[in-house]
Parts: C-alpha cells; sequence; structure tokens
C-alpha cells in the first residue's frame, strides 16, 4: 500500500516521469542522465532517490559510480502508460469517428469545394 | 470500427494506423480544419481546446492550446512542410510544457480502404532519448484520463 503511494508520489514529477522514460531505454550513469535536463547532478540525485525509494528504480555500485536501471516491476507499469497513450488516441479517434459521422450529409462526390482560409 | 494499432518502429520511429467509415477527403478535413479539430483532438475527457490555429499550406502554422478547465493547460506549436489533399499531410509539431520538445516530423496519409480510410501517422524523432520522453508524455494524458476515473468511482 505505501509503496504504491509512493510510487505515485515520485511519478507525479514531470522530470521523474522523463527520468525513467530515459531508463526505459536501458542502464545509465547519473551524469548521462544529467545531460539532457537543465539540472544539475546533485538535483537529478534527489529525484533519482525519490525513483529508488518507489521502488521504480534499482541503482548498483561500480567502483564511485552508481548507475541507475527500471526496476523490474516498473517495466510492467511503463507497458501500462503505453497502453494508457494508446487509450488516449483511440479516444480522440473514437470521437473522430461522430465527428465524422455528422459531416456525412455532404454529398460524396464534392469535387470542388470552397477553399477554407 | 476497427481499432487503433500504434507501435514503435527502430528506436526512433512511432507508427499508428486506423481505419475510418469516412472518405479520405472527410477524414482530411477533419485534420486540417480548425472547427472539425476542435471538435475530437482533446485527449482525455474534459479537455478542450480553446485555441486552434491551423493555416493548411506548405509553411503554414500550427497552434493548438488545450485547457482542463482548473487552470491546467499546455500547447503545441507546428508549420507544414506539404499538403497533398486529401491523401497526405506532412508537418512538424512540439509540445510546450512550458520549454519546448524537440520537433516531431510527422506524416499523416489516408488512403482509400474499401468505402472508408485506412489512416498511416508516422512519426519521427530526432533521436531515441526524444521518443521515449515523447511516450513518456503521451503516457501522462493517458494517467490524467485515469485519475480522472478514479475520482468519479471515489
Amino acid at each position: 500500500m505505501s509503496n504504491l503511494d509512493a510510487a505515485f508520489q515520485a511519478l507525479a514529477d514531470p522530470t521523474r516521469r522523463a527520468l525513467l522514460a530515459r531508463l526505459a531505454l536501458g542502464e545509465t550513469t547519473v551524469m548521462e542522465l544529467a545531460r539532457p535536463f537543465d539540472m544539475t547532478q546533485p538535483a537529478i540525485s534527489r529525484h533519482l532517490r525519490v525513483l529508488e525509494h518507489a521502488r521504480l528504480i534499482v541503482r548498483r555500485a561500480e567502483g564511485t559510480r552508481r548507475p541507475c536501471r527500471l526496476a523490474p516491476g516498473a517495466i510492467a507499469e511503463i507497458d501500462q502508460w503505453l497502453a494508457m497513450l494508446r487509450e488516449a488516441l483511440a479516444r480522440n479517434y473514437d470521437r473522430l469517428d461522430d465527428v465524422l459521422a455528422a459531416m456525412k450529409p455532404d454529398k460524396p462526390k464534392v469535387k470542388q469545394r470552397k477553399v477554407k482560409r | 470500427m476497427s481499432k487503433l494499432v500504434l507501435k514503435t518502429e527502430g528506436d526512433r520511429f512511432i507508427v499508428v494506423t486506423r481505419r475510418f467509415a469516412a472518405t479520405p477527403e472527410l477524414v482530411y478535413r477533419a485534420h486540417t480544419e480548425p472547427a472539425l479539430i476542435q471538435r475530437w483532438m482533446l485527449g482525455p475527457e474534459g479537455w478542450t481546446m480553446p485555441v486552434c490555429i491551423c493555416e493548411a499550406r506548405p509553411g503554414g502554422k500550427i497552434r493548438f492550446e488545450w485547457a482542463n478547465g482548473k487552470g491546467g493547460g499546455f500547447y503545441l506549436t507546428g508549420e507544414f512542410l506539404e499538403l497533398l489533399p486529401f491523401s497526405r499531410i506532412v508537418h512538424v509539431e512540439r509540445m510546450h510544457l512550458p520549454d519546448a520538445t524537440p520537433d516531431n516530423h510527422v506524416e499523416t496519409q489516408f488512403a482509400p480502404d474499401g468505402a472508408g480510410t485506412l489512416m498511416t501517422m508516422r512519426m519521427t524523432l530526432p533521436d531515441p532519448q526524444t521518443r521515449a520522453a515523447m511516450l513518456a508524455t503521451g503516457m501522462e494524458h493517458g494517467m490524467e484520463a485515469s485519475y480522472v476515473r478514479l475520482e468519479g468511482m471515489a
């Protein structure tokens, strides 16, 4: 229960979601993670601690570096998000079906239609 | 109606296909005329598009602004590169959240499919990281919808 709360809290921040998206591509060091963001490494490290606490990522020690990767369970979460993106698009296109049906009264043979601005 | 298919190709492409019962002409118009776009390109329930600028000509500007009526909102800008009525649209777009995301190059094709249309939308991102970030953004949109559903169930 408390872990689910932590996960939702961790996911509520756009930077952390972007970090997860980056980690979906594979294991990465903090330095590499920080590069595309306009943030310092300590700031990124703080976000990573939140993600680690929520058990969305795991880190291992490699000398002085602590590369991160998605926790195995988080992959399922990401898959679920992709399904949700699909759902948001699907909803748009379902609405488009209705819009198109309402346009139907137009004769299909219309060829030169007045140019809309 | 047949279902939407969304798949990733290589590490920089996202391809979405969807069939519509209407002709390519109608589907094309619904993608280029602001009054029509504002009726369907809305994402989760509760969102509207108060601003829709869509200058459907090469070099024409695109600007879509979304709002959830509770102070939340974001916008997208872009430019048309090529338009071939009623079969093909090529444009670039970026989201502003509020910082601009890297350009997403989008080719949308409308092919006759029986009495209807097969739409194929191919998005090309500048690099794998951008695609991952874009998917995350879309996820965010989807999550908003699921939060709303959760609220409704409470």
